[in-house]
């Protein structure tokens, strides 16, 4: 490598404002006041309105939406900000749901005075050492954060270690998801297979067919999910924040300034699986199942969708995308089957090909042209 | 080691199908940096165009023969329009055209389904590729040998393509340096256009030969997506070699573990030793020193 | 920047105030410990005021399913317009409320969960995949309502509120090794399927019956959903020399496996496979050429010759065109509608428990044959039968076993305990790999 190359990643490579509004860059940084503002309004929508409306069913379904708009914060991170396409999120989001799935199913068994759950009965099997630790709530606390937490470290250092490019790395992640999926299929008697792990009555000690616990669970993702963009939030803002788009836009020069773009790449990598993994967890409860039909190739991929028609690079836009393409698909789909898929895929073409920076880039257009030139001109003379 | 012929022929012949549907990816991925998620969906729609066909002609020796370059110029049409309405631009984005032909593919997916049904069409497989040969004592399908040796004919022609021709010199230097080529007076949007149509319509080719194996459906494409990108990585950037090295790899491992373990845990195996395979050599096999790719 | 830090930790004070907020909430509304009973049991809301009953349908209509699924959901809207002609249910007219399980489990279970608590169904009728059945299980027991479901499948299960129309595994697989043992009289089996509970089962139960009747098992084999490639499988069967092969594949699997098979010069003659995830509505698909003379064990063929099945076949070929066949799954979910109607009438209430109390002995002069339900088990009576495929892709019936009670844990078949199952488990706990059958 020489270093007169001017390795600009693609997404930048002219620098008139006319290329910038092409490649959708909202704002680079969240501003404080917005961002208080939009917190408090989702944090009423999702924490308020959306309870006082809504059936127990619909919330049901909506504490879903918000467990995939938990990973797509993540993805907003990794992608939108760093520029990784992470298409292999469907492996940190069923460690989390397995880990949580796998101690509620010995809670269920210890309160039903067994010592294995029922599947592994029927199989005559008895109990793997490895499901032991799962007994205690703390270790699956823990485990739910630090096993993706290690992987993604893993799999990410030594990737990013050696430069390789984004289209790679989508490619191993996506590799990996399919891999894991015939891993988790081929373990009948240990994980139920392509059953996977269902029929849960209970989650830390409380009834989970009590109406009054399902809405505390609703809250509970909620909660997490404010507590997430507040993390992304902050992320956005710190100089580590500022470091990862730079990395994103320019990683020889972030590395000649002495960073090490692979360290502030894996971290981000890590920080996204975390909220994969977490968002897993508490999809098991709230959904009530978790099989490996939930976390293949295409639902990894479906994870990205709802990011990249939200807007990828801003705070709220993959949160938005993710609910609405959510919502979007169990309603529609089940009405116009065929139609759904033809809709889908026009929309995802669309979207990326004319607004790369999702629908939140068209709010912004529309909001304030002025406080975009200028925010232009800072940008060069900063 | 009465075992070790049988899994090296079933290694070649899992190999050579790998290759066919990777093939035309290391064309457009391995040339271009394009991740066209919709070669799948060539694959599926090179499958119809044989059920198509057959169904015209009636004759399921003739028909398979005539299939072949119709498949592949349908591919090809198919892969020429995708090129000129979407994919020329976002050649500067190419994380971007992995969601969008997955998009694509999608549509695809569904035009099948409501022009030929959602459940599997049957294609037969004419009378000269049924039963099979003994070869040293091991029975070699009539069809895997057909198989072989059209993967043996489409690398040797987009071989001496590349090495011969005017096209295979253009691609070449568009390759490794676009604007020094344009300068030079090469047309690269015509070499791009030409690339993805060769590229394409290689996988109306591997979509005829996988209706001689299983079955054709809709989502044939989804499940050979995965290994060919696989394939394409593992063998190197823009190597044909690499592909066709990686691709007989992936064959023999997957025969060879099958072997001692069950079909499941040898596809894991192998999909995990490939990972970490490139997680030590991410360039792949071989690697061309190109700056083509983001 | 002084400033635009200040302004940065207003913020975050801000969001840390509405997250605690949250999660305030989310604590004070803390509901019942476990075993408690809950503050809201759930009531049943089904509406019987009117002259019209709601009932529900689960299939999925899109996805990799909806090719098998489609076609009971055809079956079941036949014999609602049947029973609606015919005066409907207790004099109530019904009224089907559809959603689609979307080929995923956990879909089918916040389907069903929408059909009975919002929809108010009376009874839900559908669910093909062991995972979508055990994914709407929870849902039916938390909500105290009812789900036919219609598919064969693995046993081991009896939930009460669940009726299983289909067969269990000793109306369905033991009769086909039965049939093995007896008429061809078989020394050795390979088993060959794909990887999920069905087929692991199945084999598990295959591998204690050898065990017991001195049959040798000379391979174990899982692809995974959709795989594609059997060389090696095939070439694996071909060099085992065994009599028979057990083919539990799902899907379109078959099409590459049958194809590899024939191409090896294997053939129904030499080696015949039986199937027992091979219906008429696969055959075409996996084409009648690639499948003639191979074998398959269920309850019903569209060519049976009974009164019943033939008004069967001509009603659902009269609503959706010649060309459509008919096969097992289909029958046992018209029947699933017809038992329910009958159990309605007999309890005179739509309510769950008055069902259950009425269903021992409940039975329907099906297409198949008369069809019994067990009220223990809540599975019905089944006849076994071998069927031989032909060329135009129907199913002949070449040999029928006795009616045959449901017995989905196998409690009447003394090999199968759980001493042994333990021990097969452990075995295949060891590796998938083909255990040579021991010749104790």
């Amino acid at each position: 490598m020489t270093a007169t190359i001017e390795t600009t990643t693609p997404e930048r490579q002219r620098t008139t404002v006319t290329t910038r509004r092409r490649a959708g860059l909202a704002p680079g940084v969240p501003r404080t006041k917005g961002t208080m503002v939009g917190l408090i309004l989702l944090g009423l929508g999702l924490a308020v309105l959306a309870p006082a409306l809504m059936t127990d069913f619909q919330l049901g379904q909506l504490g879903r939406f918000i467990c995939y708009a938990m990973v797509a914060v993540g993805i907003g991170l990794a992608w939108g900000r760093g520029g990784m396409l992470t298409l292999g999120q469907g492996v940190f989001f069923g460690l989390g749901a397995y880990v949580m799935a796998m101690h509620m199913q010995l809670a269920d068994a210890g309160f039903a005075g067994e010592d294995a759950p029922q599947f592994m009965r029927n199989f005559g099997a008895s109990l793997p050492w490895w499901w032991e630790p799962f007994r205690s709530e703390l270790f699956t606390l823990v485990a739910i954060l630090l096993l993706p937490a290690m992987l993604a470290f893993a799999l990410g250092f030594s990737v990013f270690k050696r430069k390789v490019k984004g289209a790679y790395f989508a490619i191993l992640n996506q590799a990996l998801v399919a891999a894991f999926v015939v891993l988790l299929v081929g373990q009948q008697t240990t994980l139920n297979g392509s059953n996977g792990l269902s029929g849960f009555q209970s989650w830390f000690g409380l009834s989970l067919y009590d109406p009054a616990n399902r809405r505390l669970l609703y809250y509970v993702a909620v909660a997490v999910l404010l507590v997430m963009v507040l993390i992304a939030f902050w992320i956005m803002r710190s100089r580590f924040g500022e470091l990862l788009v730079a990395t994103r836009d320019s990683e020889e020069r972030v590395r000649f300034l002495g960073y090490d773009p692979a360290l502030i790449k894996t971290i981000t990598f890590v920080i996204a699986a975390v909220m994969a993994s977490v968002a897993g967890a508490l999809f098991v409860p709230i959904v009530g199942i978790i099989s490996p039909a939930e976390i293949g190739v295409v639902p990894s991929i479906a994870f990205v969708i709802g990011v990249a028609i939200g807007g990828r690079a801003t705070l709220f836009g993959p949160v938005i995308g993710a609910l609405a393409v959510a919502w979007a698909e169990s309603s529609l789909a089940q009405t116009f089957p065929s139609g759904w898929s033809y809709f889908q895929g026009l929309l995802l073409i669309l979207v990326i090909a004319l607004l790369p920076g999702g629908v939140a880039s068209v709010v912004h257009y529309l909001r304030n042209y002025r406080s975009y030139l200028r925010f232009n001109r800072n940008r060069r003379s900063s | 080691m009465d075992f070790v012929l049988p899994q090296l022929v079933a290694g070649l012949s899992v190999g050579s199908i790998l290759l066919l549907a990777a093939i035309g990816l290391s064309l457009t991925f391995g040339q271009m940096g394009v991740i066209n998620m919709a070669h799948g969906e060539f694959i599926m729609v090179g499958a119809y165009t044989a059920f198509v066909t057959q169904g015209v002609l009636g004759h399921a020796g003739l028909s398979l023969l005539v299939s072949i370059p119709v498949a592949f110029v349908v591919g090809g049409a198919l892969g020429l329009v995708l090129e000129q309405t979407l994919i020329r631009h976002m050649y500067h984005r190419p994380l971007d055209t992995l969601l969008a032909t997955f998009g694509v593919g999608l549509i695809l997916q569904q035009v099948a389904r409501d022009l030929f049904g959602a459940p599997a069409v049957d294609v037969q497989t004419p009378s000269w590729l049924r039963g099979s040969v003994e070869i040293l004592g091991t029975a070699v399908p009539w069809s895997r040998i057909f198989i072989l040796g059209l993967v043996i004919l489409v690398v040797a022609g987009l071989s001496a393509l590349l090495a011969y021709t005017s096209l295979g010199r253009r691609i070449r230097a568009t390759v490794l340096n676009r604007d020094l080529a344009e300068t030079s007076g090469i047309s690269t949007r015509r070499t791009d256009r030409l690339t993805f149509f060769v590229g394409s319509g290689l996988a109306g080719i591997a979509g005829v030969t996988v209706t001689l194996i299983g079955s054709t459906s809709p989502t044939i494409g989804q499940s050979y997506i995965v290994d060919a990108f696989l394939v394409v990585v593992a063998g190197g950037i823009g190597k044909i070699k690499g592909a066709v090295i990686a691709a007989f790899s992936l064959g023999l491992l997957q025969a060879f573990i099958e072997y001692s373990t069950t079909a499941s845990i040898a596809k894991f195996l192998v999909l995990v030793i490939v990972v970490a395979f490139l997680q030590f050599r991410p360039q792949g096999l071989f690697s061309v020193r190109t700056r083509s790719l983001a | 920047m002084g400033d635009h830090l200040k302004r940065h930790h207003i913020a975050l004070r801000a969001g840390t105030a509405v997250a605690a907020v949250t999660s305030l909430l989310a604590l004070s509304a803390c509901g019942a410990r476990v075993g408690e009973e809950t503050s809201a049991a759930s009531e049943s809301c089904v509406d019987v005021s009117g002259d019209s009953i709601k009932i529900g349908f689960i299939n999925s209509l899109s996805g990799t399913m909806a090719i098998s699924e489609t076609t009971v959901n055809d079956v079941l809207h036949l014999a609602a317009d049947e029973i609606n002609e015919a005066g409907g249910v207790n004099g109530y007219e019904l009224e089907v409320v559809e959603e689609d399980g979307a080929s995923e489990p956990a879909t089918f279970a916040e389907r069903s969960q929408r059909l009975i608590a919002q929809e108010c169904v009376a009874a839900v009728f559908g669910g093909w995949t062991s995972a979508s059945r055990q994914a709407m299980l929870p849902v039916f027991e938390g909500n105290n309502s009812l789900l036919f479901y219609p598919t064969q499948y693995e046993g081991l299960e009896a939930s009460d509120n669940i009726f299983y129309t289909g067969a269990t595994t000793n109306q369905q697989i033991i009769p086909a090794l039965d049939y093995l043992l007896e008429e061809e009289e078989v020394e050795s089996l390979y088993l060959v399927g794909s990887d999920y509970v069905f087929p692991r089962t199945a084999n598990m139960i295959i591998k204690q019956w050898a065990d017991e009747n001195d049959v040798e098992i000379l391979g174990e084999d899982y692809t995974p959903l959709g795989s594609t490639d059997f060389t090696t499988i095939a070439n694996q069967i071909s060099r085992s020399g065994a009599d028979a092969v057990f083919n539990t594949l799902n899907g379109d699997s078959n099409v590459a496996f049958f194809r590899q098979y024939n191409s090896l010069g294997l053939s129904a003659e030499t080696m015949p496979v039986i199937s027992v995830s091979i219906a008429e509505e696969e055959v075409d698909g996996i084409g009648a050429s690639n499948l003639e003379g191979q074998l398959t064990s269920w309850n019903y063929y569209q060519t049976l010759d009974t009164p019943e099945n033939e008004a069967f076949v001509e009603a659902f070929q009269e609503e959706y065109g010649a060309s459509r066949v008919t096969s097992d799954v289909m029958q046992s979910a018209y029947n699933s509608l017809y038992l329910w109607k009958a159990m309605v009438e007999e309890a005179d209430s739509f309510a769950v428990d008055d069902i259950r109390d009425v269903a021992d002995g409940i039975s329907f002069d099906a297409p198949e044959g008369t069809v019994t339900i067990d009220g223990e088990t809540q599975h019905v009576t089944k006849t076994p039968r071998i069927g031989r495929i032909n060329a135009d892709g129907l199913i002949d019936t070449i040999w029928e076993g006795e009616l045959t009670e449901p017995d989905p844990f196998l409690e009447t078949y003394s090999w199968a305990d759980e001493e042994e199952a333990e021990e097969f488990a452990e075995e295949a706990g060891e590796g998938d790999d083909a255990d040579e059958g021991s010749d104790d």
